[in-house]
Formats: structure tokens, C-alpha cells, sequence
């Protein structure tokens, strides 16, 4: 059996699919996130060098790492709108920049709130974090400038043109520790391996994926409405169920 | 008291109300904001359909 991925390009079939996924992802979300906070409060051990306060790592690394992630995929989206004219992309990318900016904005946060009992400093403009601070405003530019333009797809093509420019920080983010000597310190987990304890590889995976599938439903469930909105005067969309109430 | 010394003295307290307990309240308001934005789009559209009905 063929499965035919191109039907799903379509905001018709693909907000019927968005609907059943939701579930799939926010339980499981949920879940992880209990075992995961679970993990990192009462099984993972005390850090001999940071004592407990190396524990905010269970929500900043995920964090940080999603926001660059996710502005990646939301500039590809954005990408195959402004290439291929698709609607469904443009929706996407839409729909991919709130939760971009919390997860960058949170990271930021709970990074100062280290940085504190760690380097004496809530803030420095240190290049890791002066870079993760611009990309919050990459994404509260994407929000503003897309809700600036009443046009949806004038407004689409804009803010797309600034998710592709804007993605050439993602790199400057990563290797920003590699290219300039910073106070942020550099990886610790490589595609070489890591030194890190094994409980405290198994929280931070458990938090990444918690927090990835977190994201995903309410991503798809933001661009559902994104969907009902914008495609409101089709004739599929009063054929809905949740229409027909 | 001292932030600095209140951290030392209850450092677990402070990651868990600083960053967990924060990222959970964010993650809280994002699910009402979207679950409110739906209800919304629904309640729209639905009033247009009723008005294009009408016409």
C-alpha cells in the first residue's frame, strides 16, 4: 500500500489529520513530562561541581535546542510557501513562531536563572546568549510583521522572506561557543559521544521529547484554527462536523 | 534576605520555582491561549456561515 503524502499538502485533508494527531502527541507529552521532572528532581544525582542548581539543565538544553530547531523548520516551511505557493506551508510557519518564541524565551530565562549561582550574573553579552537573544526577536519579528499585512499571503510572503534571512543565526547560535571565547560553555553532548552520567542522559532525553511532542500538538492545534480562518469561506469547511452545531 | 543567600540555602526550591514551575505556567497559558483561539475561530466562522445563510 501507497500512502499518498501530497494529499496531506492540502489544508482540506491535512486539518482532519492535525486533529487526530493531537491526542497522539499531547498525551504521551504530558506523561514524559511527569517522569521526566520525576527523573531529574529524585533519581539523577547531585552535580559534584554545580550541586543541585545544575538540575535547570533538564529544561534549558531542550528548550534551547527546540527554539533553534523549530525556527529551522519554520524557515523551511516558509521556504516551500514562498517557492511552491503552497497554503498549508505558510499556515505551518504561522502556527510554528509563538511556540518558537516561548521555547527561546524560556531557555533565555532559565539560563539567567543559572547563570546566577554559577557565574555571579543573571546576564552578560556573552555571543551563545546575545545570539539566542536575537533569536526571540527573529520570532517576535516573524509574529509582527505577519500580523502587520492584512493580505494573508502579502503577509506570508514578507515574514517568510525575514523566517529565511533570519535563519542564518541558527548556525551563529551553535557554533557561536566554537568561534568566539565565551563565558556559555561549549556542548556537552557531541556526535563524538559525551562524558555526561547516564541518569542524566536518560532526563534530559526524556525532557527533550516531552517538550518536542508538547510542541507539536499545540502546534497543530494552533494551526487548525489557522486553517479555519483563513479557508472559512470554502465549501468544505461548513461541511464540518464541529460546523454543524 | 539576600537572593544570593536564599539560593545557596534552598537551591532546589529556586530550580524548581524558577525555571520548571515557570516553563509549566507558560506552557499552561499557551494551551488556553490556543485552546481560546479555537473557540473563537469556531464561534466566526460559524457567525459568517449564519450570515451568509441569511443574505
Amino acid at each position: 500500500m501507497t500512502i499518498n503524502w501530497f494529499k496531506y499538502a492540502s489544508p482540506t485533508s491535512f486539518y482532519g489529520l492535525a486533529g487526530k494527531m493531537i491526542p497522539w502527541f499531547a498525551i504521551p507529552s504530558a506523561i514524559l513530562f511527569v517522569v521526566g521532572m520525576y527523573m531529574g528532581f529524585f533519581v539523577a544525582p547531585v552535580d559534584a561541581q554545580q550541586g543541585e542548581f545544575y538540575r535547570i539543565m533538564f529544561i534549558h538544553v531542550p528548550t534551547a535546542i527546540l527554539s533553534m530547531f523549530f525556527y529551522l523548520v519554520m524557515a523551511g516551511y516558509a521556504a516551500l510557501g514562498l517557492i511552491f505557493n503552497t497554503r498549508l506551508s505558510a499556515m505551518m510557519a504561522s502556527a510554528i513562531a509563538p511556540t518558537g518564541a516561548l521555547f527561546t524565551l524560556i531557555s533565555l530565562w532559565t539560563g539567567a536563572l543559572w547563570g546566577k549561582p554559577m557565574w555571579g550574573t543573571w546576564w552578560i553579552w556573552d555571543a551563545r546568549m546575545t545570539s539566542q537573544l536575537i533569536l526571540l526577536f527573529l520570532y517576535l519579528g516573524f509574529i509582527a510583521l505577519h500580523a502587520s499585512i492584512d493580505e494573508p499571503r502579502r503577509a506570508d510572503r514578507a515574514a517568510a522572506l525575514l523566517a529565511i534571512v533570519g535563519s542564518v543565526n541558527v548556525p551563529i547560535i551553535y557554533f557561536s561557543v566554537k568561534w568566539w571565547n565565551t563565558l556559555h560553555q561549549g556542548s556537552t553532548i557531541k556526535f563524538s559521544g559525551t562524558s555526561m552520567q547516564i541518569t542524566m542522559q536518560h532526563t534530559l532525553l526524556t525532557m527533550t521529547i516531552a517538550c518536542w511532542f508538547y510542541a507539536i500538538a499545540v502546534v497543530l492545534s494552533r494551526v487548525r484554527s489557522i486553517i479555519l480562518e483563513r479557508e472559512r469561506k470554502t465549501d468544505w469547511i461548513s461541511e464540518l462536523p464541529e460546523m454543524r452545531s | 534576605m539576600n537572593i544570593l543567600v536564599w539560593m545557596k540555602a534552598n537551591p532546589l526550591t529556586y530550580v524548581w520555582i524558577g525555571s520548571y514551575m515557570f516553563a509549566l505556567i507558560v506552557f499552561a497559558i499557551e494551551i488556553v491561549l490556543v485552546v481560546r483561539k479555537r473557540k473563537t475561530t469556531l464561534h466566526q466562522v460559524r457567525l459568517m456561515r449564519d450570515a451568509g445563510d441569511e443574505e
